[in-house]
């Protein structure tokens, strides 16, 4: 076999091997998502019923709270960002970090002063390399995140917003996330958490104008106050779980995609490698037939001399 | 059609019960509170205790809830919590484990978890 032979083989090999690990995380990461939309969509009923009844009490009631009402001079924003643990899933963590990195950008220029949570060891690495102050980070649970993670993460900003913005609190509470539209789509995108837009917080209010959906006059127990008080952090969270059940599916689907290209690349190279090392063979073997039929001919006419 | 409501009972990651009613009885900070149809739109924090459920067809739903919401407006009532158990799916003696160890750590949160699913699940108010 000739040298240039052995190094074409040697390379279609290593592609091979290659080749079995992507497919293999494409199909891992495939079986994920379905997983990870069934969680998403067993989550929603508490997250509608839970933003009804937060638009109820806030509609409803005529009380100011301060996480519902817009500071006159907001001074300082929470920005959550939600990014992955582990790499290889395409442009998922940096699109995300990017939409951040914007919404930062924005904030700033607004005169607002930026603290930065993080959750995922990509977006805390992304933070730590540029030596950015990171207030709080969480890793561990982006490939699936329970609702006590949820929770653990929405401790320390529920008790930021809570605070006076003179003391070291915020006024407002960012996400960045990436939302799950598809299979095939998933968008890196901004919220604003707190303080509440009823618009946004009531998404079925819109239709008030047309007749239905009126918010009943609602009898709260014990009163409307400790109500708000008690909805608004289960609020929070449970947002806060919603995103990161989003992002962890858009994670696989991102993984997913990101590795159905790798599998497809290394298919084409191996095709176009098997080509040149046929083509490498074919060379060899007809150098080695022109060699013999050279030397025969040499040898005959050696012979035919020395008859 | 004898009068009825309709319940959804929600924990935060699946929903655990939905059906007909006729009367729920759960525990509000401010105490016990029954609902049935027709009540007046209601919006209420729960405590950490047993809610009662009676069906149409006679039959009785009992979980325990662990803190969170009661709303109910248009005949429809909801029950959101964090922690929602049905009594069927409670484990009796591990819940008496937790009972006697929340007791020796006293740990008052943990003692009041462990009598609600107790409760809950052995059917004594």
């Amino acid at each position: 076999m000739g040298a240039q032979t052995r190094v074409y083989k040697r390379r279609i090999k290593s592609i091979t091997s290659t080749k079995k690990i992507t497919k293999a995380m494409e199909m891992i990461a495939a079986s994920r998502i379905i997983k990870a939309q069934r969680q998403v969509a067993a989550s929603t009923p508490y997250a509608t019923e839970l933003t009804r009844a937060v638009t109820a009490v806030a509609t409803g009631s005529n009380n100011r709270h301060p996480l519902t009402t817009e500071a006159e001079n907001p001074t300082r924003a929470a920005v959550l960002l939600i990014t992955s643990d582990r790499g290889l899933a395409g442009g998922y963590s940096s699109n995300a970090i990017k939409a951040a990195e914007a919404l930062t950008a924005r904030l700033t220029a607004e005169g607002k002063e930026v603290d930065s949570y993080v959750v995922g060891r990509k977006g805390v690495a992304y933070y730590g390399f540029r030596d950015r102050k990171v207030t709080d980070s969480w890793t561990g649970f982006t490939d699936s995140p329970q609702y006590a993670d949820a929770k653990m993460v929405a401790a320390p900003l529920i008790e930021a917003v809570s605070q006076d913005t003179a003391e070291g609190g915020v006024d407002e509470l960012h996400i960045v996330f990436t939302e799950f539209v598809s299979m095939m789509t998933q968008n890196a995108l901004d919220d604003r958490l707190l303080p509440l837009s009823l618009d946004r917080a009531g998404e079925g209010t819109e239709d008030e104008g047309k007749g239905h959906e009126i918010m009943p006059l609602f009898d709260f127990e014990p009163s409307a106050e400790d109500v708000l008080d008690a909805l608004l952090p289960r609020y929070v969270e449970s947002r806060i779980y919603n995103a990161l059940l989003q992002s962890a599916a858009s994670e696989h689907a991102a993984r997913r995609r990101a590795m159905k290209s790798a599998t497809d690349n290394a298919e084409d190279l191996i095709k176009s490698l098997t080509r040149l090392a046929n083509q490498a063979r074919q060379a060899d073997i007809t150098q080695e037939i022109s060699e013999i039929v050279g030397g025969a001919n040499a040898l005959a006419d050696a012979n035919a001399g020395s008859d | 059609m004898a009068a009825e409501l309709h319940v959804e009972l929600v924990a935060a990651d699946r929903n655990v019960w939905s059906g007909e009613a006729t009367l729920v009885v759960a525990r509000t900070t401010s105490g016990d509170i029954g609902v049935m149809p027709g009540h007046q739109p209601l919006l209420g924090v729960l405590e950490s205790g047993p809610v009662t459920i009676r069906t149409t067809d006679g039959g009785t739903v009992v979980a325990a809830v662990h803190g969170g919401f009661i709303s109910f407006a248009d005949n429809k009532l909801s029950l959101l919590a964090e922690i929602v158990e049905l009594a069927d799916e409670i484990d009796v003696a591990r819940a008496e484990r937790a009972l006697e160890r929340a007791k020796s750590d006293t740990d008052a949160a943990a003692e009041r978890r462990a009598e609600v699913r107790l409760v809950a699940a052995t059917g004594k108010h």
